[in-house]
């Protein structure tokens, strides 16, 4: 296989999703039902996908490491999902939502998959609304929308701080129906620990009982891999302790390519890490950015001041506070994608105007004052409180805050112990989203027949960049409206099939492999925890791969990630036995996965000589420190083929073509 | 961050191999805790420890570790998620200690929750509620009414959405003296019923969620009302008399008809 077939309908893009639907193979109701689907992970991806599929008819079994499938990841997303719905009256389109996902993932995703996207977008608010989601509504009763990053238009709907929650808890309620109705059979506490491959097609998992260590054999006529980002490379991220890439690692290992590993996506807005016992960092909402101004003192003692202590911020003039991104980037100001405001919270802090409180000074402000006053007159005005002072007023202002981003700002006064209202937020940027996956063409399915990878497992839409309130529009569009589909036509392959045996060869083989692998974790008996390995991996990570990226440092990183994989596998140090609930065994599989793919990350980003989106690379820069991109060198998805040790891999080349859209560099400015 | 000094503090931690087993508190020292460190980087100082010791680390749920997955469920000094209120386990920071404190750690104790191993407990009877009627019967098509087809009052979204805030962590249950599950299932059961799309089967959501908490073994409720004070999300126990309503007015209904 070395050339890949994305499977792009011909025809015009705005015809080329029906076009597809109605030309794309059906199993009757009936066959359905003698039709096993295994759905691996059940957030807003594997869940709307299990439910979708239990609804159609198929016998779906669904898997998910923690004690309920409510539970996934996608659960802290928290400030919206984006719909192209235009109930604002604003100028938004399905073109527009296309057009502004494909220049915030700086032209390296695929226009034919971007555009599905938009279109499905509309659908995915009425479904929530019809299953009982309490998004945000006005006094009218109407949906309220507000603005991301990246965009001029409103389309993001929203439920409080908690957006991912509420979409989340009406997948599952979608599955509790089914899991009641007996249509999908949920295995809560499972790990999956491989594909089985039967005639190079996928026909099932191995996966561990995580309450009794027992290993078991599933089979299934396809296998939905719905496993979330690989964020946890770096050790420290926003994503959930337990997130992993193991499920999208062991597919790859089995055949299925790896795109874009280098596209992560690190979000500027996080609260600063506080030290070294640190174990994960915590995300504040994009959505803060609608009405809080970024800034860092002008002068360079006054940020020594404030990182010692010494100096209030709110007592340092309005003249000598730099709001850079207003700045550098007068039309979208403090609404620049995250991939722009990162890099420019990192600029300043590198040149000394940080002011964190941890050794490296690295935070900047995120403040909300300008907001509190400008709403606290708009009350005043509109109670005709003419005279009202300014404490009044502020007081005023304050509520509409608290209105509006409550429980964000009792969040993080319970993580830092300060009051946001009366001082700043001092954020700092972290690792958040991984925008690449599992190599899919235009159906979801990877380089394996009958193994799909959908939502954040897959690396399709975002390209370079995801743009913010989009990765929950990605994970129910494909499991709700496009998996569904475009599964049938190869499970229409399958009607007479019947029941696929686990007791062939290919079972056998794939258990013994997991079960030698928990023997030696038990057996090594070295000296170091997995944490130990996990952490010198994040460091590593995050100091070379992270935020920007040189050849110099990326050929270290790749020896470095090398030696380490080769110490874990010599002295790593796994406590407790295989039948029983063992969470250090867990991680280790984990942390044996991450090395693999961190070294291969590693590589994807020394190939790629350009800058674009999430993935910079110091050389390529202009002198004012904005990317440049390579379009006729590198317009193309880097799709990965395993050959063993990561350095064996080899590179595959899906070309970017657009037909639509014109490529340009990306101007915030 | 914080100017004030390293905690050093005895832990009192329950073990348990596994459901079978008997179980009964150990007590462990840890040394130099930042006061700026949460309560679960606590235990993770505590496990690293234990690894090195060559004993098993204590096993507890986590997942997300900024109080929104649900799955810390720990009991700390007599409370769930410990002091303080409005918040979980994982955004307990041990800046709520003081140096040389002893504390004792327990899992969620509920006759509906068995202990798995160590601290954590098996909470599927609430999934098992769910699969009973904690939906909307409304299949997945692409063709459902645009969303804006039914105003909602505002006022009836936002008492939904606060409802639907409930995080499943079983810290309601862990602080009943009857470990009833009535604020969890109320919960629910209010959120769709203030809402049009989930009022057309109110009344045999209500029935169908009520005989499975039943049936699970969870407790009566006796409007005690430590659910409300220990609950993470803040959710009201105005919610389990809607709930009482709602039950009546199904039964009432039904009887009739």
């Amino acid at each position: 296989m070395t050339k890949l077939d994305s499977k792009i309908p011909q025809g015009p893009i705005a015809d080329k999703w029906t076009k597809h639907k109605n030309e794309i193979r059906l199993v009757n109701p009936a066959n359905k039902r003698s039709i096993d689907v295994i759905v691996v992970g059940t957030g807003l991806a594997g869940g709307s996908a299990s439910a979708t599929l239990a609804e159609l008819g198929y016998n779906v079994k669904a898997f998910c490491y923690q004690d309920s499938p409510r539970r996934a990841h996608s659960i802290a997303a928290q400030g919206g999902i984006n719909a192209a719905k235009n109930y604002q009256g604003d100028g938004d389109s399905v073109y527009r939502l296309f057009y502004d996902t494909v220049k915030g993932g700086d032209y390296r995703s695929r226009e034919a998959n971007v555009y599905r996207l938009a279109e499905v977008s509309t659908n995915i608010i009425d479904q929530c609304v019809a299953q009982g989601v309490p998004f945000a509504r006005d006094y009218g009763g109407l949906l309220d929308n507000r603005s991301f990053g990246g965009v001029q238009v409103s389309r993001t709907f929203y439920a409080k701080g908690q957006t991912g929650q509420q979409l989340l808890l009406g997948c599952y309620s979608a599955m509790s129906r089914q899991i009641g109705k007996g249509k999908i059979k949920m295995y809560n506490r499972h790990e999956m620990m491989d594909l089985v491959v039967v005639e190079g097609k996928a026909r099932g998992i191995i996966a561990r009982n995580l309450i009794t260590g027992e290993i078991e054999r599933h089979s299934a006529h396809a296998v939905v891999i719905a496993s979330g980002g690989y964020g946890n490379v770096f050790f420290l991220s926003t994503n959930a302790m337990g997130s992993n890439t193991s499920a999208a690692w062991k597919v790859h290992k089995k055949g299925a390519f790896f795109a874009n590993p280098c596209f992560t996506q690190i979000h500027p807005t996080c609260i600063p890490q506080h030290g070294e016992q640190q174990s994960k960092l915590t995300l504040m909402s994009e959505s803060l950015r609608n009405d809080g101004r970024i800034w860092v003192p002008k002068k360079k003692e006054d940020a020594q001041a404030v990182r010692e202590g010494k100096l209030h911020p709110t007592k340092i003039a309005e003249e000598d506070r730099d709001y850079y991104l207003e700045r550098r980037y007068p039309s979208f100001g403090n609404l620049v994608p995250r991939d722009v405001a990162s890099r420019a919270a990192k600029e300043r802090c590198d040149e000394g105007y940080g002011v964190g409180t941890n050794e490296s000074g690295e935070a900047v402000f995120l403040d909300f004052d300008a907001a509190i006053m400008r709403y606290g007159q708009e009350e005043a005005n509109v109670k005709g409180y003419h005279d009202a002072s300014d404490t009044q007023i502020r007081i005023l202002g304050e509520k509409v805050i608290e209105k509006k981003y409550g429980n964000l700002f009792q969040m993080y006064e319970k993580i830092t112990a300060d009051n946001p209202y009366k001082t700043p937020m001092k954020i700092y940027p972290a690792v958040h989203y991984t925008m690449g996956g599992v190599w899919v063409d235009y159906n979801l399915m990877t380089t394996i027949p009958g193994c799909y990878a959908i939502g954040e497992a897959n690396f399709s839409e975002h390209g370079a960049n995801r743009l913010g309130a989009s990765a929950l529009m990605q994970g129910l569009a494909d499991g709700y409206f496009v998996l569904p589909y475009t599964i049938g036509d190869y499970l229409s392959d399958d009607i007479r099939t019947g029941a696929i045996p686990t007791d062939s060869p290919e079972f056998d083989q794939a258990e013994k492999d997991v079960k030698d692998r928990i023997d030696f974790f038990l057996n090594n008996k070295g000296q170091h925890s997995v944490d130990y390995y996990h952490k010198r991996l994040g460091k590593i990570m995050w100091n070379k791969v992270g935020m920007a990226r040189n050849e110099k440092g990326l050929k270290e990183a790749i020896a470095e990630i090398k030696a380490l994989r080769e110490g874990f596998w010599k002295d790593v140090r796994v406590t407790g036995d295989a039948y029983s609930m063992n969470q250090e065994l867990e991680k280790a599989g984990r942390v044996a996965d991450f090395l693999e793919l961190g070294e291969l990350f590693a590589r994807d980003a020394l190939e790629r000589n350009e800058s674009c989106g999430g993935h910079f690379r110091e050389e390529y820069q202009t002198e004012e420190g904005e990317a440049v991109r390579d379009d006729k060198g590198f317009t193309f998805v880097s799709a990965w083929e395993y050959k063993g040790e990561p350095s064996d891999a080899v590179l595959h080349k899906e070309d970017l073509v657009y037909e639509n859209i014109e490529l340009k560099t990306r101007s915030y400015k | 961050m914080s100017a004030s000094k390293a905690l050093n503090l005895t832990l009192k931690v329950w073990r348990q191999k596994n459901q079978e087993d008997k179980g009964k508190m150990d007590t462990y020292q840890v040394s130099d805790i930042s006061p700026d460190s949460s309560f679960l980087e606590m235990m993770d100082i505590l496990n690293e420890q234990l690894i090195e010791e060559g004993t098993e680390p204590v096993a507890f749920d986590h997942d997300c570790r900024e109080g929104i997955c649900g799955s810390c469920s720990m009991y700390i000094n007599g409370e769930a998620h410990g002091p303080g209120r409005s918040i979980t386990t994982c955004q307990l920071h041990m800046r709520e200690f003081k140096d040389g404190d002893t504390i004792f750690i327990e899992p969620w104790r509920a006759k509906a929750f068995p202990v798995i191993k160590d601290l954590v407990v098996d909470r599927t009877a609430f999934d098992k509620i769910m699969a009973a009627g904690g939906f909307v019967s409304v299949n997945t098509s692409g063709n459902t009414q645009d969303a804006n087809a039914i105003p909602i009052e505002k006022s009836h979204a936002d008492q939904a959405f606060d409802a639907a805030s409930c995080i499943g962590c079983g810290a309601c249950v862990a602080s009943c003296k009857n470990a009833s599950a009535m604020l969890f299932v109320s919960a629910k059961v209010s959120q769709l019923a203030l809402l049009p799309q989930g009022q057309v089967e109110a009344k045999e959501r209500v029935k169908n969620m009520v005989k499975v908490m039943d049936e699970e073994g969870f407790g009566n409720c006796s409007n005690t009302g430590a659910c409300e004070v220990e609950c993470p999300k803040g959710i009201s126990i105005e919610n389990i008399a809607r709930m009482n309503r709602e039950y009546l007015s199904a039964s009432l209904k039904t009887e009739d008809a």
